[in-house]
């Protein structure tokens, strides 16, 4: 039996030809001036100011943190699911209790406002 | 040293299972060709086939005609578009960290396209069945994550990061619905193999997977279509707020690369969506003619697909076309302390009903699963006893919707009051 | 033949990646070449037959723990134009003991006799993974919910500090 990984392998080459030849064609037939005018960042017609990289809030941060651990916990559940069939019952009370305590870590972040946009 | 030697020795030689030389088949040839087509013809198609689509339907629903000058019925308008891209100038912000600035686009060009390896879109006609299926789309999805990030940051532009923000902590709330949904869909399939979900959605085994389970097909699609930041759940792009978001430093092609990404990802989530829940290619007379004929069992397995993915991706344009976009905070809300509850919630439930249908097994491991009590009944039992469990749970969640608005809205009402006296 | 080839190409990510994250002075790139390494990572699963583990490594390290990492370097301000040398005093200490680390792991690695087989695994790897979880390690198991659990409220509460913080600055 071969992997079946293989057609992936190969859609990965072929699916990095699709940017690579349309780039390379784009590149002949395109012109090429540039001007510091050009060049500049954009900013709604007006001069930029400052650098961009500028600070953002740190709500963003708290999501993907809060993301990570359901994450994990997907994965976990996924060989569960498969094997679902071959389990006996007990298998899916522990599974809910296993979803009810990250119930509760999701209800922990909603009551302590760590899913809160300020 | 000797043992190291040999040590590597082995690593190289023991991984021969991977039997490429021994038979380079007429299957490898086939998929490369498959591949090949899929990546560099379906995908360009889908983008130019699917821009042309969106604007004249919602020209349509805006009482608009649409583009109608380039060709008949102005069929041609995403051609010359494909060509403007083309022979464009490439702008390059001289601030921006060149090299990053240039995967990104293509990284998630690559990305979407190679989702396309696990949809089934004819009886026996798939890239490859993959027993991780629809994980690997979400493993794939991760990658798209990343080249939007790239983007983002690389262009050295306040909206482009800011849309970069905005997308990632977008597509990672709508990550974890999805997957539940997908979780559910593995624990009733008993698989995470597209090819077997497809097959376990035939009326024998209890049909359609969306009359079975609305309440997740619901989740799935949503989340879904955050997942690709179409409207309503657009905010990565907001042309009104951040004028394009991560990618608004780009030009021509690259901005091509993002714009196929975008459509191809669309594509890839109407197809998937027909596989998971619209059964796939499954339709009248598909499998008898499958048995005589393969061949013509394909072609009409090809149609049904290609319709119930022409249904879908008229419901995205349709949302497109009809729907306000969400609040950057409406949206993470949602995200957050609706769907994922209900998705939780959604697979227990589930979980739960598929044990009472359980088919009795010997699981080889010393033990063997009895029957569950309603295991005669088979899939169509199965499929209305989901049924009515996704009612219910759609009726609590209602009820805890209804409730939670209520609260709300006197909090918002007493603190009113507070303010007025 | 062809394996191999495919095996270095993996090799090349994970090394270049790996020297990619200490060579670099930006943090930004460091983080890339990180995603780098863990991809290919997951591509010496997909080799080992291991598709499940690939994906797993795909999803939870280039999906959530380098974005995370990506998230975190961005939220920081002046972290991107930091001028500090890479190195300190202790370099050359570092330089020795890192090796004798290697050799210590390789002997040991060399000394266990790790069976190999080169038959492609038998049945459903993934089914049996599943009832391996809820059989023989289901106590580990549920301790992984406990855990997750325990690291998002760590995670919030260290958090929450600066959260305040930059609440009234912005």
């Amino acid at each position: 039996m071969q992997n079946p990984y293989i057609f992936v392998g190969i859609l990965v080459l072929a699916a990095l030809l699709l940017p690579v030849v349309g780039l390379g064609v784009a590149w002949f037939l395109r012109p090429h001036k540039p001007n510091p005018f050009k060049q500049s960042t954009y900013e709604c017609g007006i001069e930029p100011i400052g650098d961009a990289w500028v600070q953002f809030k740190v709500s963003y941060y708290i999501y993907a943190l809060v993301f990570v651990v359901f994450d994990v916990e997907s994965v976990f559940l996924f060989p569960w699911a498969v094997a679902y069939n071959f389990l006996p019952l007990y298998a899916l009370l522990e599974v809910i209790i296993f979803v009810a305590i990250l119930f509760f870590a999701l209800v922990y972040a909603w009551r302590k406002d760590a899913l809160k946009w300020i | 040293m000797e043992q190291l030697i040999n040590w590597l020795a082995n690593i190289l030689e023991n991984t021969s299972w991977w039997g490429l030389p021994a038979d380079v088949s007429a299957a490898v040839i086939v998929w490369s060709v498959y591949g090949f087509i899929l990546a560099l013809v379906v995908a360009p198609m889908a983008m130019i086939v699917l821009t042309w689509l969106e604007r004249k339907i919602i020209a349509r629903i805006q009482d608009r005609i649409g583009p109608n000058r380039a060709g008949p019925f102005g069929l041609l308008q995403a051609v010359a578009d494909a060509i403007k891209m083309l022979t464009k100038e490439d702008t390059t912000p001289a601030g921006a960290d060149r090299v990053p600035f240039n995967i990104g686009p293509g990284l998630a060009a690559v990305a979407a396209i190679l989702i396309y390896a696990v949809i089934p879109v004819a009886p026996g006609i798939v890239g490859t069945d993959l027993n991780i299926g629809i994980f690997y789309i979400v493993a794939v999805g991760s990658f798209g994550v990343l080249g939007i990030l790239m983007a983002g940051w690389s262009s050295n532009n306040k909206y482009a990061l800011l849309g970069a923000f905005r997308a990632v902590s977008q597509l990672v709330s709508y990550e974890i619905p999805m997957v539940l949904s997908l979780i559910t869909i593995a624990v009733v399939a008993g698989s995470m193999s597209t090819v077997t979900i497809v097959d376990k959605q035939s009326w024998v085994n209890g049909g359609w997977y969306l009359i079975a389970m609305p309440v997740t097909f619901l989740l799935f699609f949503l989340s879904s279509v955050a997942e690709v930041g179409r409207s309503p759940f657009d905010l990565l792009e907001a042309d009104s707020e951040i004028v394009a978001g991560f990618h608004v430093e780009y030009s021509g092609l690259k901005f091509g690369l993002f714009m196929i990404a975008e459509y191809v990802h669309a594509l890839a989530v109407a197809a998937l969506t027909a596989t998971l829940f619209l059964g796939g290619w499954h339709g009248p007379f598909v499998t008898q003619l499958t048995a005589s004929s393969p061949v013509a069992g394909a072609i009409l397995g090809h149609i049904y697909f290609l319709l119930k993915v022409g249904v879908i991706v008229f419901i995205l344009m349709w949302f497109r076309g009809t729907l306000p976009r969400f609040r950057i905070d409406q949206l993470l809300d949602f995200g957050w302390k609706f769907m994922t509850p209900v998705a939780l919630l959604n697979l227990l439930v589930t979980a739960f009903v598929v044990k009472l249908f359980q088919p009795g097994v010997s699981t080889g491991m010393g033990y063997a699963i009895s029957a569950g009590p309603l295991a005669s009944f088979g899939g169509v039992g199965q499929t209305i006893a989901l049924l009515i469990a996704n009612l219910l749970v759609a009726f609590l969640v209602s009820l805890a919707v209804r409730a939670f608005a209520r609260r709300s809205k006197a909090q918002a009402l007493r603190a009113v009051a507070a303010v007025e006296n | 033949m062809a394996e191999q080839i495919v095996f270095f190409i993996f090799t090349i990510l994970v090394l270049g990646g790996g020297i990619g994250i200490i060579s670099t002075k930006n943090l930004y790139y460091s983080a890339l070449f990180l995603s780098m390494t863990l991809s290919g990572m997951a591509g010496y699963f997909v080799l080992l037959n291991a598709g499940f583990l690939a994906a797993v490594q795909v999803v939870v390290y280039v999906g959530a723990i380098a974005i995370l990492i990506l998230f975190a370097i961005m939220l920081s301000r002046r972290m991107m134009t930091s001028s500090e040398p890479q190195t300190n005093r202790q370099t050359w200490l570092a330089a020795i003991v890192s090796p004798l680390l290697f050799i210590a792991i390789l002997v040991l690695v060399l000394q266990v006799n790790w069976p190999v087989s080169s038959a492609a695994p038998t049945g459903d790897a993934l089914i049996l993974l599943g009832m391996s979880f809820l059989g023989s390690y289901v106590i580990p198991f549920e301790v992984i919910s406990v855990l997750l659990l325990v690291a998002l409220v760590g995670a919030i509460i260290l958090a929450r500090d600066t959260h305040t913080d930059t609440g009234r600055e912005q």
